[in-house]
This record gives C-alpha cells, sequence and structure tokens, in this order.
C-alpha cells in the first residue's frame, strides 16, 4: 500500500480537536513554584545598585536571584549544531542575568515565589539605579564612531562578510544599463500562540530536568550545560507538543534561567512562563535589514553584474549572529544568473530586542529588495517584468560555486506559468486600462528559491529509531520535533511506505526527551522530510531489510525474493503471500531459539541540498483616499519536489502566505525613538491579520522530483513566507505607478508616499 | 490571577453606590475588559473592586411611552446589536458596537464602560454624540442627567464622580425618528482594533434629495469624541449633490483637531475625516432614503 | 481569605468549589479542573485561546472573573466528544486539516459551536465576523473557515482547491 503522496489526516488531529494534546503548560507539578523576570526600564546603560531586600522579605517569596547570583561565564543561544571549530562556535555573549542592560526589558534579576502574583508584587518592591546611555536604536547610530559598545571590544558589529565571483567592475563597465535601489524591511515577531515557557527541576537522580516549548530539545540540552557550567548530559530536555515555533523556539530563551533557578530552590519545580508582552520583546524577533542593490544589464535583458550590500540589525544580543545576513549573501546568487557578482553583509548590535531565526532565515527581507529591484528593472526597461525573471534565472544544472549546491531539480519556470493561468494574468492585463479613480487595480508576482536544510554551512544530523512491536505494529521515534507542521504525520507515512505497512500500524513518539529520543539537532531550516526524513527512511529500510532476513530463517525463501506488502510478507514476482508481518515480529520476541527483537536506530548526516522554488501571482485594490490595499485574489506556486501529504502541504503554505501578508501589509514592532520602549507589545497593537483581514489563498504545486531527497521532496515550511511581499509591492506599483521600498506597506505609509507622488 | 485586593459584589445601583461612598478607593467593574487588562498591564494594583456585573437592572434596553430609547450601562455590546429595539429605530447604534473587539469582546464589554473610560476612539461615543443620547448618572443625592457631549472633560476623564454611577443612556425620540446614519470605522484590522478614526453621519431626508437634518461625529478626530457643529449648519436644508459632498469633507477637517501618535500621523487622520465624512454622508443619505 | 463559593455545571457537571476572587474563570478551569484544552495565549482578551461557552455564548475565560461564573453553564472542547465520538465541529476540524500546532484550535472549535447551534443561517463574511476574535498563526485561517463552513452545512459554497 502506498503512503507517501496520500492525504493522510494529521496523526495528531484527534488528540488536537479534543483539547487532549499536551503542551508545557498543561502539566502540573506538585509544588510548583513561579518565576517572574525583572525587567530594565532603560535600553542602555549599567545597573549601579540594585536592593532586592524588601523582595526577599515578601510572603511567599522563595527566593530573589540578580545578576550577581548567576554564573559568571557568558554562553551563545542560537538553535544551531554545536562546532568543535571555536572560529566557528555561536557567538556566546550573554549571563543569564546581566548587570549590564541593552535593550528596554532586559533581564536584571528574577524572583521565585508560590504563585505568579506575588512574584508579580515582589518584582514592585525590587529597587534599581541605573546609569543610563542613551539608546541606540539604528543601524546607523551604531556604526558611528563615537558610539558606545553595547558589547565591549566589538565597535557594535558582530561580523561583516563578503563574497566576490568574476571580474565585478568589468562587468559593470560592459553594462548597458545601471540600476540601484534601497530597501528596508521591518521588525517582526513570530507570535507563535503559545508563548515561551519552560519549567525546571531536579529528579531523583540529580537530573536537571527541564520541560520546554522548544523546536531543539537537543540543542537545548547543550546550552543548558554550557550556561550552567554543567556536564551536558545532566540535563534532560523534554518537548511536549507547541504551539507553534517559526524560528522563534529554534533559540533558547527562558530554559537556561529556569535550569539555574531550580538548582537555587534545591530543585523545587520552578516555572517561567512568558507574558505575550515577554514574547514580544524578551523572545526573537526578524531582524530589520537594509539593503543596497545594484544591477548591471545590457540591451539584450540580460543581467550582466550584481552587487548587494546589507546591514541586519541584530538587537541587543548576538543570537544567531551574522547567519542569517550571511544566508542572504548564499541566496542572493541562487535566484539569477550574471557574468560577475559581489555581495556583502554586516550584523551590527543595537538596544533592540534580540533578532533570531524567523521562518525563512532572512530570505523573506532580502526577496522582497530583490524581486522588488528586479521588477523596477524590467519595467524601466520596458521589458516583459515575468519574461526578465525567466531569461535571467539559473536552470536545472546549476551548481552555486561557493557552496556547491546543486539545482537538480527546477521547476520554476512552470511553476510561473501555472501561477500566470491562475491569476488570469493575460486576460488581465490586455483589459487593463490605466486607473485614475480612487480605487486602483494591479498585478504583481516574485518568484522564490531556497535551500533545504543547512548543509554545508551547517551539520545535518538526524536521528530515527524503530521497534517491530509483537503485534506488527511499530513504534517510531524521531529526534526531529513536531511543532505543527505536520512532521510526525509525515515521517509515520515515510515509515509505513517503506516499510510496507499501512499507517494504522505505525505510531509516532511525538515528544522529544534528550535522554530517550534519538538525536537530531531539531526542527528549522525546512529541513525534516528531507534530513530527518532520510533518517527514518533508512531506518526503515533496515527493518524491512531485518524483517525480510527473519523470515527468510522462518520459511527458507530467501529474502531476496520477498517483499512486504501490506503488512504481508510476500514473493516479489506475485505478490503471492507468504506469511504475515505479526507472524515474524511475534516470533522475533518469543521464538525459544531465534527470538531477537527487530529494531533499527539510525542517524543520517546528510551531505546534500536541494533548492525549492516557487512564486506569488498577486491582484491587489488600493482604496486610494484611505490608502488602504486589498488582496483580492493570490496565488502561491511551488516546486517542493514530490509531495508526501498533499493537503498538508497546503496547509504549510496557507500559513506561510497568510504570515506573508502580514509581513507585506500590517506588522512591525515599534518603539519610542528617546527611550526603546516598546510601542505596541501586544496582540492589539501588533496587528496580526485576524479571519475578516484574510483573503482566500490559492495554493498549487508543480511537482518535480529531487533525487536527493527520501521521496524526491524538497523545502517548504519556510518557503511560502518569502514571496507575497515583493508580489504585492510590484502589484501595487502596477496599480498606482508608486513604488514602495520599505515593508509594511500600511496605511500610514502608502498615505505618505502617495503625497510625496502627489496622488492625495 | 489579578492584582486583588478586595472584591465586593453589589445586588443594585444603590447597593453599589453605598459601597462606593464608604470605600475612596473602591472602582466598579463591569465588564471587566477594561479594569482587567489594566491590571494585567500592571497599571493598576491592589485593586479594591466593586463588581456591578451582576446587576440586572442596568442591562435593560427598552422603549419608554414618550419613544425615548433607554440602554442600560451594563448591556453587553453584543445585547445592543441584538437588540430588536436598537435594530429596529436606531440600527447604526448597533452596527457601531458591533464593530468592537471581536466577539467574545463585545459579549462581555458593556457600552457604559465603553463610555466611562472617556476614550475618543470608543465605537459607541460617537454615534451617541449623534444621538443627541443623555446619561442617567445615580448617586447618594439622587438622579441626575446630562448630555453625552458634556460628559467627555478630556482624554480619559470623564464628568464622574467617585460615588456616582451611570445607569441608562437616553436617546429621544426626536433625535432618532426620521434618522438614518452611517458608521465607518477606520483601523489597520476589520477586526479587534481600536479605531484610527470613527466616523458617522445621521441623515433625516426629505423628498428624497433634500436634507433636513445632518449630524456629523467622530472618534480620534480630537482628544474626545465631537460634532462638526459648524458643518452641520452649513448642511442642513440643503440639496444633495456631489458637491455638496465635497463640501463636507471641507469644512470637516476645519473643525477637528487630531494628533499624531505612533498609530498614525495627524495628517493621514485629517485625510481620513475629509474623506470618511464623505462616504458615511454619502451612505447615511442613501440609508435615510435619499436618491443620489 | 479572598474565597468565595460557588455552583456552576462545567460540561454538564455540577460542582461546587471556593474560588479566590482574584482568579479568572481561565485560572479556575485550567488549574483546578485540569480543563488544559482552555489555552492562553495573551490573557487580555486578544487572542481567543481560552474561548468557551458560558450559557452557549463566547467568552474569553482570562477576561471573566472566576466568581462570576456562579449559576453558570460552562462548555469546554474537553466536553464536546461524546463516548469517544467527535462532535461534528471537531470532525469537520480534523478532516479539512484546520489544526497545525493545535493551539487555537479548542476556541475555534467552541465558536463553530456556538454557531451551529444557534440554529442560524450564516453567510461565508458571516462566519469569518463570528470568529474573528480567535487568531492563529499557523493555518492563515483557510482550512479554518472550510472546516467551519462544513460544520455549518455550507460545503457547497467551499472554495475550490487548485491541486
Ligand atoms: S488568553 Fe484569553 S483571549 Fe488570549
Ligand atoms: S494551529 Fe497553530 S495557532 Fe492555529
Amino acid at each position: 500500500m502506498q503512503s507517501v503522496g496520500k492525504n493522510f489526516p494529521r496523526i495528531d488531529g484527534f488528540a488536537k480537536v479534543c483539547g487532549k494534546a499536551k503542551y508545557v503548560d498543561d502539566f502540573f507539578e506538585k509544588d510548583m513554584l513561579y518565576a517572574k523576570i525583572y525587567r530594565s526600564t532603560i535600553a542602555n546603560g549599567w545597573v549601579k545598585k540594585i536592593d532586592i531586600s524588601k523582595a526577599k522579605a515578601m510572603p511567599g517569596v522563595e527566593a530573589v536571584i540578580t545578576f550577581e547570583d548567576v554564573p559568571k561565564h557568558m554562553f551563545p543561544t542560537a538553535g544551531h549544531p554545536y562546532s568543535k571549530d571555536p572560529e566557528h562556535q555561536d557567538v556566546a555573549d550573554r549571563n543569564l542575568l546581566t548587570q549590564r542592560v541593552r535593550l528596554y526589558g532586559d533581564e536584571i534579576a528574577a524572583v521565585i515565589a508560590v504563585d505568579e502574583l506575588t512574584a508579580e508584587k515582589a518584582l514592585r518592591l525590587i529597587e534599581v539605579e541605573y546609569e543610563e546611555y542613551l539608546p541606540i536604536l539604528t543601524v546607523e547610530d551604531s556604526l558611528k564612531e563615537e558610539a558606545i559598545e553595547i558589547h565591549e571590544g566589538t565597535k557594535n558589529i558582530i561580523k561583516t562578510t563578503d563574497f566576490s565571483l568574476g571580474e565585478l567592475e568589468e562587468a559593470f563597465a560592459e553594462s548597458d544599463y545601471i540600476f540601484e535601489d534601497e530597501f528596508i524591511t521591518s521588525m517582526v515577531q513570530h507570535c507563535a500562540m503559545e508563548n515561551h515557557s519552560a519549567y525546571s527541576y531536579i529528579d531523583e537522580n540529580g537530573k536537571i530536568v527541564v520541560v520546554s516549548s522548544t523546536q531543539i530539545p537537543h540543542i537545548c540540552r547543550r546550552i543548558i550545560g554550557q550556561a550552567l557550567g554543567i556536564p551536558w548530559g545532566r540535563a534532560r530536555v523534554i518537548k511536549p507538543y507547541i504551539g507553534g515555533g517559526f524560528g522563534s523556539k529554534q533559540d533558547i530563551v527562558v530554559e537556561p534561567l529556569v535550569a539555574f533557578m531550580t538548582t537555587v530552590v534545591h530543585g523545587k519545580p520552578v516555572k517561567l512562563e512568558f507574558t505575550r508582552e515577554e514574547t514580544f520583546i524578551a523572545s526573537r524577533v526578524r531582524h530589520a535589514f537594509k539593503f543596497k542593490f545594484k544591477t548591471g544589464v545590457n540591451k539584450e535583458g540580460k543581467i550582466i553584474a550584481r552587487e548587494l550590500t546589507a546591514i541586519s540589525n541584530n538587537g541587543a544580543y548576538a543570537s544567531h549572529g551574522h547567519s542569517i545576513a550571511s544566508n542572504c549573501l548564499t541566496k542572493f546568487r541562487h535566484l539569477y544568473d550574471q557574468k560577475a557578482i559581489r555581495g556583502e553583509a554586516t550584523t551590527v548590535y543595537t538596544n533592540l530586542p534580540t533578532a533570531g531565526a524567523m521562518r525563512g532565515y532572512g530570505i523573506p527581507q532580502i526577496t522582497f529588495g530583490l524581486e522588488s529591484h528586479m521588477e523596477d528593472i524590467a519595467r524601466e526597461l520596458k521589458l516583459d517584468p515575468i519574461e526578465f525573471r525567466l531569461k535571467n534565472s539559473n536552470q536545472e544544472g546549476y551548481i552555486d560555486p561557493l557552496s556547491g549546491i546543486c539545482a537538480r531539480s527546477n521547476g520554476l519556470a512552470e511553476c510561473v506559468a501555472t501561477g500566470k493561468d491562475l491569476i488570469g494574468w493575460d486576460r488581465k492585463k490586455t483589459n487593463k486600462s490605466k486607473d485614475t479613480g480612487a480605487k486602483r487595480r494591479g498585478l504583481g508576482m516574485a518568484c522564490f528559491c531556497y535551500k533545504t536544510g543547512t548543509y554545508p554551512f551547517g551539520l545535518e544530523l538526524a536521528g530515527a529509531r524503530i521497534v517491530l512491536n509483537q503485534d506488527g505494529s511499530i513504534q517510531l521515534q524521531v529526534g526531529a520535533t513536531e511543532i505543527g507542521q505536520g512532521s510526525d504525520t509525515v515521517f509515520a507515512q515515510m515509515a509505513a511506505e517503506t516499510i510496507g505497512i499501512s499507517i494504522e500500524m505505525v505510531s509516532v513518539v511525538s515528544s522529544q526527551d534528550t535522554d530517550i529520543t534519538p538525536f537530531d539537532t531539531g526542527s528549522y531550516a525546512s529541513r525534516q522530510t528531507y534530513v530527518s526524513g532520510m533518517a527514518v527512511k533508512k531506518a526503515a529500510e533496515e527493518i524491512r531489510m531485518k524483517v525480510l532476513n527473519y523470515a527468510w530463517g522462518m520459511t527458507d525463501i530467501p529474502a531476496s525474493a520477498l517483499t512486504i506488502i501490506d503488512g504481508w510478507i510476500a514473493y516479489i514476482h506475485n505478490g503471492e503471500r507468504v506469511l504475515s508481518l505479526a507472524d515474524v515480529a511475534l516470533d522475533s520476541y518469543y521464538d525459544t531459539v531465534f527470538a531477537a527483537p527487530i529494531t533499527a536506530d539510525v542517524t543520517n548526516n546528510a551531505r546534500t541540498n536541494a533548492l525549492a522554488y516557487g512564486c506569488t501571482f498577486v491582484e491587489i485594490e488600493v482604496d486610494m483616499p484611505t490608502a488602504k490595499v486589498e488582496v483580492l485574489e493570490i496565488y502561491n506556486v511551488h516546486d517542493a519536489g514530490r509531495l508526501i501529504n498533499p493537503k498538508l502541504a497546503h496547509a504549510q503554505v496557507h500559513g506561510g502566505v497568510s504570515m506573508a501578508l502580514g509581513y507585506a501589509l500590517y506588522e512591525q514592532m515599534l518603539f519610542d525613538c528617546k527611550t526603546g520602549r516598546p510601542l505596541n507589545s501586544n496582540l492589539l497593537d501588533y496587528k496580526l491579520m485576524t479571519t475578516l483581514d484574510t483573503p482566500e489563498i490559492g495554493t498549487a504545486f508543480i511537482e518535480t522530483y529531487e533525487p536527493t531527497a527520501p521521496y524526491g521532496n524538497k523545502a517548504l515550511g519556510e518557503p511560502p513566507a518569502i514571496s507575497p511581499a515583493p508580489a504585492i509591492r510590484n502589484a501595487i506599483y502596477d496599480a498606482t505607478g508608486v513604488k514602495i521600498y520599505e515593508v509594511p506597506m500600511n496605511p500610514q505609509r502608502l498615505f505618505e508616499k502617495f503625497k510625496e507622488t502627489g496622488l492625495l | 490571577m489579578y492584582d486583588i485586593a478586595k472584591y465586593e459584589e453589589a445586588g443594585s445601583v444603590q447597593e453599589a453606590i453605598e459601597l462606593l461612598l464608604v470605600n475612596p478607593n473602591a472602582m466598579l467593574i463591569s465588564g471587566g475588559s477594561d479594569v482587567l487588562i489594566k491590571l494585567h498591564e500592571g497599571k493598576i494594583h491592589d485593586a479594591q473592586l466593586i463588581s456591578i456585573h451582576g446587576i440586572a437592572e442596568l442591562k435593560g434596553i427598552f422603549l419608554k411611552e414618550d419613544g425615548t430609547i433607554v440602554i442600560g450601562s451594563g448591556a453587553s455590546f453584543s445585547q445592543v446589536s441584538k437588540h430588536p429595539i436598537v435594530q429596529q429605530y436606531i440600527p447604526v447604534l448597533g452596527e457601531a458596537v458591533d464593530m468592537v473587539g471581536g466577539p467574545q469582546i463585545r459579549n462581555i464589554g458593556s457600552i457604559g464602560g465603553n463610555i466611562c473610560n472617556g476614550v475618543t476612539s470608543a465605537d459607541s461615543a460617537s454615534t451617541l454624540f449623534a444621538f443627541n443620547a443623555k446619561l442617567e448618572i445615580q448617586g447618594p443625592d439622587g438622579v441626575r442627567y446630562i448630555p453625552i457631549a458634556d460628559f467627555y472633560k478630556g482624554p480619559g476623564k470623564v464628568d464622574l464622580r467617585h460615588e456616582e454611577i451611570l445607569t441608562t443612556i437616553l436617546i429621544a425620540p426626536e433625535d432618532y425618528q426620521g434618522y438614518s446614519g452611517h458608521y465607518i470605522k477606520y483601523a489597520m484590522r476589520n477586526a479587534m482594533d481600536i479605531a484610527t478614526l470613527g466616523c458617522v453621519v445621521l441623515c433625516n431626508v426629505e423628498g428624497g434629495k433634500k436634507i433636513k437634518d445632518f449630524r456629523l461625529a467622530l472618534g480620534v478626530a480630537a482628544p474626545i469624541p465631537m460634532r462638526c457643529k459648524g458643518t452641520e449648519e452649513q448642511v442642513k436644508g440643503r440639496i444633495f449633490t456631489e458637491a455638496l459632498l465635497e463640501e463636507v469633507g471641507k469644512m470637516a477637517i476645519e473643525e477637528v483637531n487630531p494628533r499624531t501618535s505612533w498609530r498614525a500621523s495627524k495628517e493621514f487622520r485629517i485625510q481620513l475625516i475629509q474623506e470618511l465624512s464623505k462616504r458615511a454622508f454619502r451612505q447615511a443619505f442613501i440609508n435615510a432614503g435619499g436618491e443620489l | 481569605m479572598l474565597v468565595k463559593k460557588i455552583t456552576f455545571k462545567v460540561n454538564g457537571k455540577e460542582v461546587t468549589i471556593e474560588v479566590d476572587i482574584r482568579e479568572s474563570l481561565l485560572d479556575v478551569l485550567r488549574n483546578k479542573f485540569h480543563l488544559t484544552g482552555v489555552k492562553k495565549g495573551c490573557s487580555v482578551g486578544e487572542c481567543g485561546a481560552c474561548t468557551v461557552l458560558i450559557d452557549n455564548m463566547a467568552f474569553d475565560t482570562c477576561i471573566y472573573l472566576a466568581v462570576w461564573a456562579d449559576g453558570k453553564e460552562i462548555r469546554t472542547i474537553e466536553g464536546e466528544a461524546k463516548d469517544g465520538k467527535l462532535s461534528k465541529v471537531q470532525q469537520a476540524f480534523l478532516d479539512e486539516t484546520a489544526v497545525q500546532c493545535g493551539f487555537c484550535t479548542p476556541g475555534f472549535v467552541m465558536s463553530t459551536t456556538e454557531m451551529l447551534e444557534s440554529g442560524k443561517n450564516f453567510s461565508r463574511e458571516q462566519i469569518k465576523k463570528e470568529l474573528s476574535g480567535h487568531m492563529c498563526r499557523c493555518t492563515g485561517y483557510h482550512n479554518i473557515m472550510l472546516a467551519a463552513e462544513k460544520a455549518l452545512g455550507r460545503e457547497d459554497k467551499q472554495a475550490v482547491q487548485i491541486d
């Protein structure tokens, strides 16, 4: 029976619609204590004096800790695999609590109390005196010669990197036209519906157990070890169901501190749950970027030279450090071809919330700039913007000379053709007369290209373990985490397919526990179906072979003549059933001579990558006098290779597109420019779209086959969030003739632009 | 858990007043969607609450014999918008409060609370301004009545003494009979938002063309909700034309005083006032039987 | 100290308990009854994750004082499946892949249930409006709308998905 490619309902769906799925806050430990963090009310400075005596004396308070009480060494937080090369290790630039205040809301002290309210009230009794500096909120201010260093010895630069291929100056000289543009993207937040939360206790064996809403339990364990300065194996991380992550939980935010706090109260359980307001400023955000593009094109519309300068505002701590800006440089190369290309990126500290990974890892940002820039060039040269893109795009077989990443499948052209059809591009373009009224319609599109996993930049390790139970069912354990995307379901499909059993016979252990679960670096980079999927496939193949060999022993029919079909051992040549898998399973446990339960425990170290492609087509209407954009139709068309579960795949695209629509039109974190105080760190003032704001989201796939993947599949989790923003920007240009260079394209911004251009 | 130091439940308005009298630090809680949020934000702590949540006499909506519409201050937004009297006689008020927050908020938030907050963006306020609503306020010395326009003293400030309670909102027959209206809430999203600008027009139209009466009220166009009286005077008695529509937009922006905040700039709000007063006027005119 | 004895029905069962007057209904349902399907996403009535039906109307329990539940009938997600069989609304959410991380799901299911039981007909726009007090970061609401329409008997008017 075939399982891959089928629309199986989610295996965790039943538990979730019944409210039975358990998340971190749904576990109750006896005598749980609650922690609250004392946050700075300035954005830049030092704590000169702190008085916690009143807080300590408050009834119900178990402990109050400050920066003076925590380990003095610094630790990193990024959800990256550890690197043995010190040069490539993540930046270790924070302590559990800090005396040096680097953002509004920085973590200075913490209270542990019998309940949350007591802890909150105790916070109000803590007295702090600051030495205050002017907050540095922009990269320009941060890079000024006289700027105060947010982290000593850094000049506020986390890192600068560049690359260069071909003779750039010659190539520009050879170009007939040169175009230059600048784009700005805003800071946004993941807004997973479940806030960051974890609790910790010391178990009967002296282990520090942390139950956390994390995408990366195994990395979390290591970082807790680093932060507390304890052997890594002494930390144990358990990840139950989690209420969304989108990258903000690909970072270690609450876990080390809560682990430390349990040690302060002699191992009693302590919980640290962020409020929504804290999640906004104290977890992670998406980097605001500034991009400068320079592109040389010849008379035939071929791109000759390209250059990019990117500056990333990383906020107060390094988190993923320069990796995200550096990913922009890599992706800058992949979509289009040219003779010579150069890129340079800098990542800068400021006194803002720390930026980290968020769905697309820098690529929604650069693609907003790149695809807007491409549109403007095409229009300037009076070329068809779609043809201009396709004419210059890299083809199947393209190899990135710097990373070695190779496009072994590329369905971009088909995606574009499908998108064009779906939206009725040609028809609408021909019928379009120039709008001059209050409501103006426009069409726009944008393309993207995205990696699958992090190879060769990061180690890509994924573990899977399968046990054949006594009744012929299997249990599958993976180190990769289900975070809502549906990975557990597709892993079950993969295992069923490869072993030759029905999906009902597969049970996936959804929770990860670092003491039990195989090692996997976690959920990020759209890697699971590709990297962890390969681990599942390898484990399933091993099980299959072991079963057939065992059956050989039982029946004397050579394994090479046998296969497994729908839970039966059968002849390959005619499908005739020989014996049931359940019989083999029972024998493998209870045969008095040969019993040896059948298991597989596999690690996949992926050393390939695959490029996923796609595009967005959109039609919008601008209400000019009120400066509002309405999305009338939107289609995202993806080449994600072969689909494992089409229904889940479409659902991924809906969610990604919705997030991108928010990025394009609504969302932005705002700060008071004098104090650095957050202005809209709640779900009322930060504008997530509601049902009433979300258009119908059209989705389609071009199924190519990726040979390096376990089942022909490629990245899908992040790609949907990439191309909608530039497509909308280009549609606004089409509708109004106004070019916008900054997201979000919200009414205030459009109003100013329309004023500036005389449209209002 | 909320930081509540004391909690008392009043069974009647009288009892609530008595409780207020003896405790100068007490504050009223009705629906809770305002007080509890302030508690969560830490803007209030150790709150001493007197709950009027369960007082039935505050929730009624009915028609007096003389045609006055009476709305209890404790009526939730959804009770107001779904009430047959509101739907029949003053549907525009129902439409306005149906744009507050989302459904769950409308089930709990009370119209009286919305007014007593004294914020300029309250969806109910501008519409009640247009209806010349009167407020009935009960205190230890009895009952007093005050036009809603006089109730608002400044941002977040209303004419309500500590031991007083807003009990009902009254709309006189001459203020709604013959009128139709239209409310436009301009916000960044279509639900769960506060108005960047609220705009309501009430019209009384004669013979399909002539505007017998015209009222224009705005929220967020000034520190408190307001009427554009000057514009209203200019429109009364005129025949509806596109030119008049343009005039209304232009006149309205002469009367307003919006502010720049991180939510929107003064200039943008002025643009919205000009545009939305036209749009609301056109729709209100049509709703009132006007022929374009 | 600040306690009050209240009696109410939760998922069909009458209970009398002492609640701390400082507790929200969310606190009580989760911590005392372990009805953890009632989720907390914001604590201030902005996300809808904590929605339950009180006397068959949807409320955010995070901004509803527990003492107000006295005499009320409360329904949470835990009471919706009967004898292991999903309710019509739950089944529709499962069938339409309207669930991803699942954190918002109980709230959406409860509001959709209120609509279904009202017996009224809802247009697509009205359904959107009735669900607009819930936030979901995973689904883009697309499949949630399909599920709600299906549960409310509007399948025929469902949007077509292009494969
Ligand atoms: S937790 Fe109640 S609405 Fe968000
Ligand atoms: S399914 Fe994750 S928030 Fe809705």
